[in-house]
């Protein structure tokens, strides 16, 4: 047996030991997802159980070295523990804006200091991060950001607002931009990390369109950012007022998240579930599904292909936003689909047939995809100019 | 296996790029067939040269005298070809009929594969009857006739078939016209009697046979594989067919694709070069995107298919669907982009319009491929 094989063996016997069987059952809602940090609750013992089993062998986190908090496994090996994740259908043990996005950012920028700390924290589902990008002025345009940090020597004091922060109530820290030099529009932006319980910090909730309140507005009035947290700790990543190239390299592995490449739900055919709910199809729609079952199970392969090549760097580095593009445009249509063939049933908003209104919630929050993390029009500018290389683009 | 060429998958597509570069390019190939009305609508010469550089044995066993290669590499030429607009007997001869050979007995794999290896012979596939790709029913008849067989019937879309040493033509030899079984494959030679071609120019220059069988006497030797058996190889060279399409739609694509982001750089109207309209850039950036998926979905096929993988029938389908999405898209996109110039005759980019209709049509379209999928999802 191949090095690679036995992996595949000894993962399939590690799951089937670890993994309790509610886990393997597809998320139904927020309640199912765990997001660690501070004030971090389990909905039941499975998910304690799966969480910890996983943390203990570095698998909130398998790519990640492992004094860091992961396994330290190779694409060849991540790529078998997805795939054997995927074929008995495990949920991530632990989700959080600190894997998908701060981590990779401190993996590239952050001194050894900061990987050591805020890794192993994200790692372990110590701390729970929140994004702090834009502000009420500063949308797709975000490099016009205005929140500023006034240089006190060893620390900053921070005011202004941020807006459409995700999950701002419930996050222990924030990674934030925030502006240090007025003068440099590029070069005058410095991304740091501090805590939001700290004097200064304000958030308030607001509602969605679906009904829930995921995301904030946050205040930040008189806030104090100490320059570092210990020796070879700074508070920002990067340079001062370097922060915009941190901020767009995390920008990158947001919407690689967002655009669901990693399989699972996002890129999956729906033609026969449909079906299954309800009873006949019309013959247009089944045509529709059909139509999007190719579209999607293509883009399965399109995910798998752009992860083995990022992995080994092969990848287009803009790569990432035509794969936000496509998966979230993708995922409107998948959720505009299930509305057609749920019918009147979908429409109920608080029914327990619909465990609380979840497919027309669902429908609602899939129309933020394409606008969270970079509209799709500005997905659409950024391949036309870095890929395709049109001018004035 | 991660989706992408391997080492020397990449060192055959860099040397298939070029050699299709130079010698199957558009003027030196296509217009330079189509304006001299050529009967066999490609060249022979090139077909040697494509012995020479190992691609018609590419797919044949190394113990018959082939490379022993996978559709991931078929899947290679076949994008360059493509994107060339190389007219070629390429998919009809090393991937279906190769498919269908693999399947042979000694004889039959001694008669035809060494003349297909050397570049000497091409070959054709007698599958649909009528205007739409319908394999589920063949009413093409084989009757038992002393040792061997009687053919009779009609078939349509046989690609470059009057040009053909040799036609695997799938007959019924037992059951009704659209049972599953009752199918075998022959292998009808050229001189065969009775076997008559109404060859006919398509939309794409290329040429294509209606075929009529009138009592055909074929020897027992000429069946591929079993007697009755033969919807298992004929499915064989359905999935390598469509995945081998794939390939060349993604060619197409790339290549209409290419030009037409290359014309929004050169042309300017109101002052500025109109790939400065963000109206055209968003739409070249949605290209784009699903050009590259259907490459995905294409490599991805050929590798389940090379890895015997259960699922290679519905990725096939898939794949042959969403490259027709996409190729459908590249051309449409392109002639629109380039304006009046885009119509002319004189520009290439009207001719991947005609080449991408015609591999539309080959071995099913989007429709019928979406309608499989569906089938084969269970709804
Ligand atoms: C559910 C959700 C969660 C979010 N979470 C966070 C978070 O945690 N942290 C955070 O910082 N932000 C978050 N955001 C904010 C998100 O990043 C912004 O909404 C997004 O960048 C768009 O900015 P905007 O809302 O100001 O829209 P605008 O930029 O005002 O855009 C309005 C419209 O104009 C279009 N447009 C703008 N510029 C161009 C252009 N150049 N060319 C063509 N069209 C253009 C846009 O595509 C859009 O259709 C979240 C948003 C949502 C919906
Ligand atoms: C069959 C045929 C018959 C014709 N007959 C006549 C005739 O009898 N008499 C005559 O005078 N002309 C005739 N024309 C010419 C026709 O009017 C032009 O082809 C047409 O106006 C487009 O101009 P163009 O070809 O220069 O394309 P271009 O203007 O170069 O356009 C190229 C592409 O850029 C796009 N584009 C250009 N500007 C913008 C913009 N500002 N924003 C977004 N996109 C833009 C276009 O939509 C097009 O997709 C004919 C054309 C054809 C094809």
């Amino acid at each position: 047996m191949s090095d690679l094989e036995s992996f595949r063996a000894e993962t399939r016997e590690w799951l089937e030991a670890n993994c309790p069987p509610e886990m393997r059952e597809a998320v139904r809602d927020e309640g199912d997802v765990y997001w660690g940090g501070r004030n971090a609750k389990f909905k039941n013992d499975a998910q304690k159980a799966w969480f910890e089993a996983c943390r203990d062998k570095g698998y909130t986190v398998p790519e990640w070295p492992k004094e860091y908090g992961g396994a330290g496994l190779n694409p060849a090996e991540g790529k078998i523990l997805r795939q054997e994740m995927a074929r008995i259908g495990a949920r991530p043990p632990l989700s959080s804006f600190g894997i998908w996005m701060l981590g990779p950012a401190l993996l590239h920028f952050g001194t050894e200091g900061q990987k050591q700390r805020f890794l192993n924290e994200i790692a372990n589902g110590e701390i729970r991060w929140c994004q702090g990008y834009s502000e009420p002025g500063s949308g797709s345009d975000l490099v016009s950001m205005q929140t500023f940090g006034e240089d006190k020597g060893d620390h900053w004091i921070v005011n202004g607002q941020k807006i459409w922060t995700s999950y701002a109530d419930e996050a222990d820290w924030i990674f934030c931009l925030v502006r240090t030099d007025k003068q440099n529009k590029y070069q005058g932006i410095t991304f740091m990390l501090f805590d939001m319980a700290g004097e200064g910090v304000s958030t308030k909730p607001i509602k969605l369109i679906s009904g829930n309140s995921p995301f904030c507005e946050t205040f930040f009035d008189d806030v104090k950012v100490p320059k570092s947290y210990g020796e070879d700790i700074p508070a920002y990543v990067g340079e001062i007022n370097r922060g915009w190239d941190v901020a767009k390299y995390l920008l990158g592995h947001e919407r690689e998240m967002i655009s669901g490449a990693g399989g699972g739900d996002r890129t999956a055919a729906i033609g026969a579930a449909m079906k299954r709910n309800a009873g006949e199809l019309d013959p247009v729609l089944r045509a529709e599904l059909a139509q999007f079952d190719v579209d999607a199970l293509s883009y399965a392969a399109m995910g798998e292909k752009f992860l083995d090549e990022l992995k080994v760097g092969k990848a287009h580095p803009a790569q990432p936003n035509m794969m936000k593009y496509v998966g979230t445009e993708l995922n409107k249509r998948r959720h505009e689909l299930m509305m057609a063939a749920g019918g009147s049933r979908a429409l109920e908003w608080e029914s327990e047939e619909t465990s609380g209104g979840k497919p027309s919630r669902n429908w609602l929050r899939t129309k933020a995809n394409s606008i969270e993390g970079g509209t799709s029009e500005v997905m659409l500018n950024v391949i036309s100019k870095r890929i395709l290389d049109l001018p004035g683009a | 296996m991660p989706l992408y060429y391997d080492e020397d998958q990449a060192m055959l597509a860099e040397s298939a790029q070029q050699f299709m570069a130079e010698e199957g390019a558009i003027a030196k190939q296509l217009r330079h067939w189509r304006d001299r009305d050529c009967k066999d609508g490609f060249g022979h010469g090139l077909w040697k040269q494509f012995a020479e550089m190992g691609f018609t044995g590419m797919l044949v066993d190394e113990d018959d005298g082939g490379l022993g290669m996978g559709h991931v590499e078929a899947g290679i030429v076949l994008e360059q070809i493509g994107r060339n607009l190389t007219p070629s007997p390429f998919l009809s001869s090393s991937v279906l009929a190769a498919t269908a050979l693999k399947h042979g007995s000694d004889d039959v794999r001694g008669r035809w594969l060494p003349g297909l290896i050397e570049g000497e012979k091409v070959y054709s596939v007698a599958i649909d009857e009528g205007a739409k790709h319908r394999p589920e029913t063949i009413a093409c008849k084989a009757e038992k006739s002393g040792n061997g067989f009687r053919l009779s019937g009609k078939k349509d879309f046989v690609v470059y078939g009057a040009s053909s040493e040799m036609i695997v033509v799938a007959a019924r030899t037992s059951g009704s016209d659209s049972d599953a079984d009752g199918i075998t494959l022959f292998a009808v030679p050229q001189d065969a009697s009775g076997m008559s071609h109404d060859s006919v120019r398509l939309v794409d220059s290329s040429m294509a046979s209606h075929v009529t069988f009138d009592g055909v006497e074929l020897d027992g030797d000429a069946v591929i594989g079993e007697v009755d058996g033969g919807r298992e190889v004929l499915n064989a060279m359905l999935m390598a067919g469509r995945v081998g399409a794939a390939a060349e739609g993604v060619g197409v694509a790339q290549g209409a694709m290419d030009m037409t982001v290359d014309y929004l750089k050169q042309r300017k109207q109101f002052g500025k070069l109109i790939g400065e309209f963000q109206a055209l850039q968003h739409r070249a950036a949605h290209l784009y995107s699903e050009v590259e998926i259907a490459r995905a979905v294409t490599i991805k096929a050929a590798q389940l298919l090379d890895g015997g993988s259960e699922k290679a029938d519905l990725m096939a389908s898939v794949a042959k669907a969403k490259v027709a999405k996409a190729a459908g898209l590249a051309v449409k996109e392109g002639v629109q982009m380039h304006g009046g110039i885009g119509m002319t005759d004189e520009y290439d980019i009207g001719l991947y319009m005609k080449r991408d209709r015609a591999l539309q049509e080959f071995l099913g379209d989007q429709y019928y491929h979406a309608g499989r999928v569906a089938e084969m999802s269970g709804y």
